[in-house]
């Protein structure tokens, strides 16, 4: 993976998150191969690919959440802030503070807006209630949902929009102060509008955080970020500069995957 | 639409079929409902006359005298049923929670495997075993064994009921609480078990139910009682026992009484399903 090191090289901004050689096998299926990547602060970070290519997988190896599924094997380094998540001291738990993610499918809990947003803080400890509806209130404006919801914080997050609860679930997340944030393809589910409210919400959230963000739609991978990666059947192809990877792609798939001829 | 032969014949074939089915599931439903709105009417018929203000709040009259209730077999039932939750209510929860969450591995298997054979045991046979494991020891028949015997015979019931609504309960809620760094037993305990409460409840209500009715197996640990039962360690009347001995005496009074108990009896249990279906079997958040 000449491509993923050299990256490390060039980009002038930190890793946030360096990966080496993560495999990742689900019972016999190989899901990620050898890959290497590494993720600069406070950057967007796109991963595209055809259906399958472990895009996801990828995703959940960065905050453990593959740990959880039975028959998996993960082989290989994940360092964030430099220390390997892997290692025996680091709490799962704890990582996943630091390490946020919004899911494909929003995800709402059977509560109120309210006690959705106030979950992870109440998990960690926050009681204080002016303390709480602080949190509340400044994570659902990041998310661009404040105004919309403000005078029903108590009713079920069942009975908003889809979109609505899409932009719920990355309040929810925003709530526990995380400095990365992973997005599995988080406007898969939503009309134009809501899609370009969660776009506009990536560009401000970039100040302050870390986002990898999976995407099977080309445009809104050049909208959003700074570098795109490739896969393609559990394997890196390439990653660069998004600008670079829709114009210039250094290698024939990727080029045939970002202009549609994939297949 | 294409109009051709065969496939107006097929079309009419299934619509035969389709009517052939609909009137046998119509058939078996109305015959299910008949059962019970004969069993029903049958019970008001022969009990309802028996029925009066001192049904309920009277202790049985001597032999030969007529009048009095079952007052005391009310009160036992409801003591029985208090005892049997205590035991059959936290083993049958925290085993479904511990199934449904911590699955996998041999124990869950032999735990389940256990909760089904456990299902399939006579009551009779909970009953002796209770019979030598408490009554024994204990010197005397009791509410104590009785609940407990009862308790025992609920567990399956309950337990697998709670691991069922659990299981219902969808994965992304797991992942989202896990995501947002909630440790497993706080996700369990705030995001799956009131996710899944409606049905648990439901279920815990209906397994109690259940065992309302249970006569055999406390026919030789709580016993009976002609009288009130002070406390938790005498024999004690119950509807289930008491139906039993009234039925099969031979005093008409008593044949009554028996037929009202039984009514009483049916009513409790019905109106306990009524109520876990309209209290807690609304839209769960499990089905959601
Ligand atoms: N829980 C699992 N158990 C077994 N195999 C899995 C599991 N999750 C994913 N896989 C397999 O791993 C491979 C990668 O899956 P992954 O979900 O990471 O793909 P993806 O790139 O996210 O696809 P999509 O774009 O469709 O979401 C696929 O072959 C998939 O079948
Ligand atoms: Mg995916």
């Amino acid at each position: 993976m000449e491509t993923a090191s050299s990256l490390a090289s060039d980009a002038s901004t930190s890793a946030k998150i360096l990966v080496r050689d993560l495999t990742v096998r689900y019972g016999s299926t190989l899901a990620l191969d050898r890959v290497s990547l590494d993720i600069g602060e406070r950057r967007v970070t796109a991963l595209i690919g055809p259906s399958g290519c472990g895009k996801s997988t990828f995703l959940r190896c960065l905050n453990r959440m593959n740990d959880h599924i039975r028959g998996v094997r993960i082989e290989g380094r994940v360092l964030i802030d430099g220390v390997s998540i892997h290692d025996p001291t680091v709490d799962p738990v704890e990582l996943r503070r630091r390490v946020g993610m919004v899911f494909q499918k929003s995800n709402p809990f059977p509560k109120s807006i309210f006690d959705n947003v106030a979950f992870g803080p109440r998990v960690h400890g926050v009681r204080d209630r002016v303390a709480l509806c602080e949190i509340v209130e400044r994570s659902l404006r990041q998310a661009a949902l404040w105004d919309e919801i403000k005078d029903r914080l108590d009713r079920s997050a069942l009975d908003l929009s889809g979109g609505q609860q899409q932009r719920l679930c990355i309040a929810r997340a925003l709530a526990v102060e995380p400095d990365v944030l992973l997005m599995d393809e988080p406007a898969s589910a939503l009309d134009p509008i809501a899609t370009a409210k969660i776009e506009e919400l990536i560009h401000e959230l970039k100040t302050q955080y870390t986002i990898v963000i999976v995407t099977h739609n080309m445009q809104q991978a050049a909208r959003v970020s700074d570098e795109t990666a490739y896969f393609y059947l559990g394997r890196l192809i390439e990653v660069g500069p998004t600008e670079q990877i829709f114009t210039n792609p250094g290698r024939q798939e990727t080029e045939d995957y970002v202009t549609g001829r994939f297949g | 639409m294409t109009g051709t032969r065969s496939t107006n014949g097929r079309y009419a074939r299934r619509r035969r079929v389709e009517r052939i089915m609909f009137g046998a599931t119509v058939a078996a439903t109305a015959s299910a409902l008949g059962v019970l709105l004969f069993l029903l009417g049958y019970l008001v018929w022969q009990g309802a006359g028996a029925l009066s203000l001192d049904f309920f709040t009277r202790l049985p009259t001597p032999v030969g005298e007529a009048g009095g209730g079952m007052a005391n077999a009310l009160v036992g039932s409801a003591k029985l049923l208090l005892v049997a939750a205590a035991v059959g209510v936290p083993i049958g929860f925290l085993g479904g929670v511990y199934l449904a969450e911590y699955e996998g591995g041999p124990v869950a298997f032999v735990v389940r495997y256990a909760a089904d054979v456990l299902n399939g045991v006579p009551s009779i046979v909970i009953g002796i075993t209770v019979y030598g494991l408490l009554v024994v020891p204990l010197g005397h028949f009791s509410t104590l064994a009785g609940g407990f015997a009862l308790g025992l015979l609920m567990i399956p019931v309950a337990l697998r009921t709670t691991e069922e609504f659990l299981r219902l309960v969808p994965d992304s809620l797991r992942d989202a609480s896990l995501a947002l760094g909630a440790p497993h037993w706080v996700t369990i305990v705030r995001v799956v078990i009131p996710a899944g409460m409606r049905g648990i409840l439901t279920g815990l209500l209906l397994s109690l139910a259940r065992v309302a009715g249970e006569t055999a197996p406390l026919l030789f640990t709580a016993l009976s009682n002609r009288f009130w039962s002070p406390g938790w360690l005498q024999p004690t009347a119950s509807l289930p026992v008491m139906i039993f001995t009234y039925a099969i005496s031979p005093y008409e009074d008593w044949h009554r009484q028996a037929w009202a108990a039984a009514l009483v009896l049916l009513v409790l249990v019905l109106g306990a399903n009524v109520v876990a279906r309209l209290a807690f079997g609304g839209r769960s958040a499990a089905q959601a």
